[in-house]
């Protein structure tokens, strides 16, 4: 079928949402590549550069992308790559090793995992063979035979390069970055990572041997471009099968973007975080909402949206629990309150209660000590309340001190969200000392 | 059950089953559904639903799973006492038992990753694969790199997965002190008591109707709900409970309509089950069987009946002395255990507050010299400081009933606390003839 019969075709509306939820999930899931990186044209540049000196002139260099979480640091990079790899010289030339800090958890599995990707002559199949010394000095002598001008540079990216640096003498870290400095193999170490102070966790020596040579990913949008980004994200591709849902799809999310309320929860969302991560999980729960019935993001959606994310996570937990365990976390604030967050034991809560089932008269919560002791610990278990020194194996356990892990505000608001919350309790609660 | 049968990409019957399968839950199940989307869309990396103890997160995602016949791996963080296994359940699910077998002896996540990879290559994911971790919070004792690598799994095996994890404790606590992929957050709030009410009525006995279930029902919510809000907990008590609530039925006592002599019958009878079955004192089994032998409840007597332990004559000394040493402040030892004790203002010495009472605050840790001194002056006859009694103080050390506070190694004055409850120790003293409550600073 030719590109233009498809063009003009009217799909039906079931095929349409599917296509639609296949394009934007690919982008919010998979984070799929954009086609330019947006807002570090900069720093692309700077990297495509260098990397391109390795490339082609067999130069060797060592940079660090550092940037927090969802910043765009592996986008930015695997941008670099794909714009590399496109020329013709570099294709054929360059070697990739890709590590990871998560998995490659110490220097032999990392050693191991070069040594079967760049397929070296100990590797059969999918084995490697020999010692952990054996494997280093093979691959330290593979890299030293080689020179500037015949052999063929090798591009190593270190995934979260923070944890490189916990592995034992950083022996892999100082190696690379010898080998760097050293007129031998042409190579480029690429590390990724989220922390502001790598530098200070290598070793002098390691550090020495490091160009220092760092690329920031701090961008820092103003609130105005929010809006447009979230528009960008949302909206379809001139690609899209049926062109005149897509316009009218393209055209909805600009009047959502515009909308007040959508502003306002926009706004919220900028202040408590910047990176895309988050808006994607924002916007994804939007989409899930989208349906052949419901053809299009209205405000409501995203209000809603936001309000699952914003969601206090121990106060919904808090809504859950039974009278009881309601009545004893009320007593413990109360202990917090009158003795200043020192901690308590189940003996002082349990007495604190029976506080206010003498005043109050009715015997209705009048419970054992037992089955106090049950809902007290399960409150432990849900980890609302955490014991002060964990090798308590010794003491009892109505004299184990615990802490309460809540804070003032929460409590009260989850007793006013509270379904059918008695009276008596209420006003316990709220009365300032016991 | 509209918003179950939303989604798109699913066969209508099955979401009909689904949906039968999951009562109260519609919602959750629906966005659940949403959120996956159609099988061969791509999904969000992780998902992590937590909720209070049987709201239904692993029944949920269960029965979504089984009945959609969707790829997935249930593991149970329980279960995999080492990454090992963990590994070796999800490939086997997911590739069959070869690619288990590919597993070097002691995997790490870099081999997991490796072979997924590769056996992921040869057979491509077509629908989204899931792997759901059950008790997830047990992953945070885990390796420190393995909860980072499951939430971007996706990322690393560049295959259509998703991670699920479940949990009772808030996403907060998980979170690692460099961050990590953020997981898509849902809750599943908990059963409020007209759900429970519904759920619960719908395991009635075939031979009676099913107000009368129901309204049974209603009396053990009635009874247990300000204390127990756990579904299968009351789904045991409801069980266990039911033949008695009848027995004025088959009796041809009561009619089924007469709820309140029933709700008479069955309160006192309830409430005591939650001082014995509700705390496990007194075993189900004993339950039923003390329920068809007509006996009366409670006077089996429970578990904790049996602590109180036979002690020789002089262990029972050493621990009362133990107890006295333990809740007494020091300073008021000569006023309690010496004949001739000189003057004491009475003001002075009575005076203390809430606070420092030691039967709130625990017991605090003594020298052995004060032990000894203590023991002397409360046994009547004269004891010789023979190796026996010596022995027998390490003895009570074995038994839990004291513990040793100080480190093992020290040979002189070692410290111990005493670690028994109010009500043992007076049984104890009881039997030697001693009160004990005359000589306890809390009570004068």
């Amino acid at each position: 079928m030719s590109k233009r019969k498809v063009e003009d075709a009217h799909l039906p509306a079931g095929e349409c949402i599917t296509q639609l939820q296949d394009i934007l999930r690919k982008r919010f899931c998979r984070q799929e590549l954009p086609v330019r990186p947006e807002g570090v044209q900069a720093q692309h540049k700077h990297l495509l550069e260098l990397l391109k000196r390795t490339a082609v002139h067999g130069e060797s260099n060592s940079v660090l992308i550092v940037g927090p979480r969802g910043a765009g640091k592996t986008m930015l990079l695997k941008c670099v790559l794909r714009d590399l790899v496109e020329e013709k010289d570099v294709q054929k030339n360059l070697l990739q090793v890709h590590l990871s800090g998560l998995l490659q958890t110490d220097d032999r599995i990392a050693l191991k995992e070069i040594t079967r990707q760049l397929h070296l002559e100990n590797v059969v199949g999918d084995k490697v063979f020999g010692s952990f010394a054996e494997n280093l000095s093979f691959l330290l002598e593979a890299l030293k035979r080689g020179d500037r001008s015949s052999s063929r540079p090798v591009l190593f990216i270190l995934d979260e390069f923070d944890l490189f640096a916990h592995h034992k003498n950083q022996t892999l870290l100082y190696n690379l970055f010898d080998v760097s400095q050293s007129a031998q193999a042409p190579i480029a170490v690429v590390g990724l990572t989220c922390r502001l102070d790598v530098l200070e966790l290598l070793e002098k020596r390691v550090k020495s041997r490091f160009s220092h040579r760092q690329i920031h990913l701090l961008s820092s949008p103003t609130f105005p471009q929010y809006p447009d980004r979230v528009r960008t994200q949302l909206s379809l591709p001139d690609e899209f099968p049926d062109s005149k849902f897509a316009q009218d799809w393209n055209a909805s999310v600009k009047t959502l973007c515009e909308d007040k309320s959508v502003q306002e929860v926009l706004q919220r969302h900028f202040n408590s975080s910047k990176d895309f991560r988050s808006m994607h999980m924002l916007l994804m729960l939007c989409l899930s909402r989208v349906s052949v019935a419901k053809p299009a993001i209205k405000p409501a959606d995203l209000l809603e949206a936001s309000r699952l994310y914003f969601a206090d996570a121990k106060a919904n937990m808090l809504h859950g629990l039974s009278i009881l365990e309601l009545c004893l976390i009320i007593a413990m604030k109360h202990l917090n309150d009158v003795y200043e967050g020192e901690p308590f034991n189940l003996q002082m809560v349990h007495n604190e209660f029976k506080k206010f089932l003498q005043r109050k008269s009715n015997s209705m919560y009048n419970f054992d000590q037992p089955v106090i002791l049950k809902a007290f610990e399960h409150l432990q278990q849900l980890e609302l309340i955490r014991p002060v020194d964990s090798s308590s194996a010794k003491t009892q356990r109505e004299y184990q001190l615990m802490r309460l892990m809540l804070d003032h505000s929460q409590i009260m608001e989850a007793l006013q969200k509270y379904p059918q919350c008695p009276t008596d309790v209420k006003q316990w609660a709220m009365s300032a000392f016991g | 059950m509209s918003a179950l049968l939303e989604p798109a990409g699913y066969e209508e019957v099955r979401l009909r089953r689904v949906a039968e399968q999951l009562p109260c839950r519609e919602v959750q199940a629906g966005m659940l559904l949403s959120l996956m989307g159609q099988p061969q869309q791509c999904s969000y990396p992780s998902i992590f639903i937590y909720g209070h103890r049987a709201s239904g997160k692993s029944h949920v995602m269960q029965v979504l799973l089984k009945e959609l016949e969707l790829p997935h791996a249930t593991v149970s963080c329980v279960e995999c006492v080492s990454v090992a296994l963990l590994f070796e359940q999800v490939l086997l699910s997911f590739f069959g038992c070869d690619a288990a077998s590919l597993l070097p002896r002691s995997p790490s996540l870099s081999d997991f990753v490796r072979i997924y990879r590769q056996q992921c290559s040869r057979s491509p994911a077509k629908q989204t694969r899931y792997i759901v971790m059950e008790k997830a919070e047990l992953l945070r004792d885990a390796d420190a790199n393995l909860l980072p690598a499951l939430l971007r799994l996706q990322e690393l095996v560049e295959d259509n997965v998703t991670v699920i994890l479940l949990s009772e404790i808030v996403w907060d606590k998980f979170r690692p002190n460099t961050g990590c992929f953020e997981p898509l957050l849902l809750h599943f709030p908990d059963y409020s008591k007209g759900e429970l009410q519904q759920i619960l009525s719908q395991d009635r006995h075939p031979s009676y109707s099913a107000d009368f279930y129901s309204s049974y029902i209603n009396i053990l919510l009635g009874v247990f709900y300000s204390v127990c809000r756990d579904l299968r907990e009351l789904r045991h008590l409801a069980a266990l409970n039911f033949s008695k609530f009848c027995e004025p039925l088959a009796e041809g006592k009561v009619k089924e309509t007469d709820t309140h002599k029933l709700w008479r019958n069955i309160e006192p009878h309830l409430k005591k089950a939650m001082q014995t079955v509700y705390l496990r004192e007194v075993s189900s089994l004993q339950w039923e069987q003390m329920q068809q032998m007509e006996e009366e409840c409670g006077a089996l007597r429970g578990l904790s009946a049996h602590t109180h332990v036979e002690l020789p004559y002089y262990s029972k000394f050493l621990l009362i002395a133990a107890y006295l040493a333990s809740y007494n402040p020091a300073r008021t030892d000569k006023r309690f255990f010496l004949k001739h004790h000189g003057k004491i203002r009475k003001t002075n010495f009575l005076k203390k507050n809430e606070k420092t009472s030691n039967h709130l605050l625990g017991p605090k840790p003594f020298p052995l010299d004060r032990l000894l001194a203590i023991f002397y002056s409360v046994v009547d006859s004269r004891v010789a400081p023979t190796a026996s009694i010596f022995s027998q103080i390490s003895s009570l050390v074995t038994l839990q009933l004291l513990t040793q506070v100080s480190h093992d190694d020290q040979l002189d004055t070692p410290k111990y606390k005493c670690a028994v409850s109010m009500d043992f120790i007076c049984a104890i003293s009881r039997t030697v003839n001693f009160d004990i409550v005359k000589y306890l600073y809390d009570f004068l």
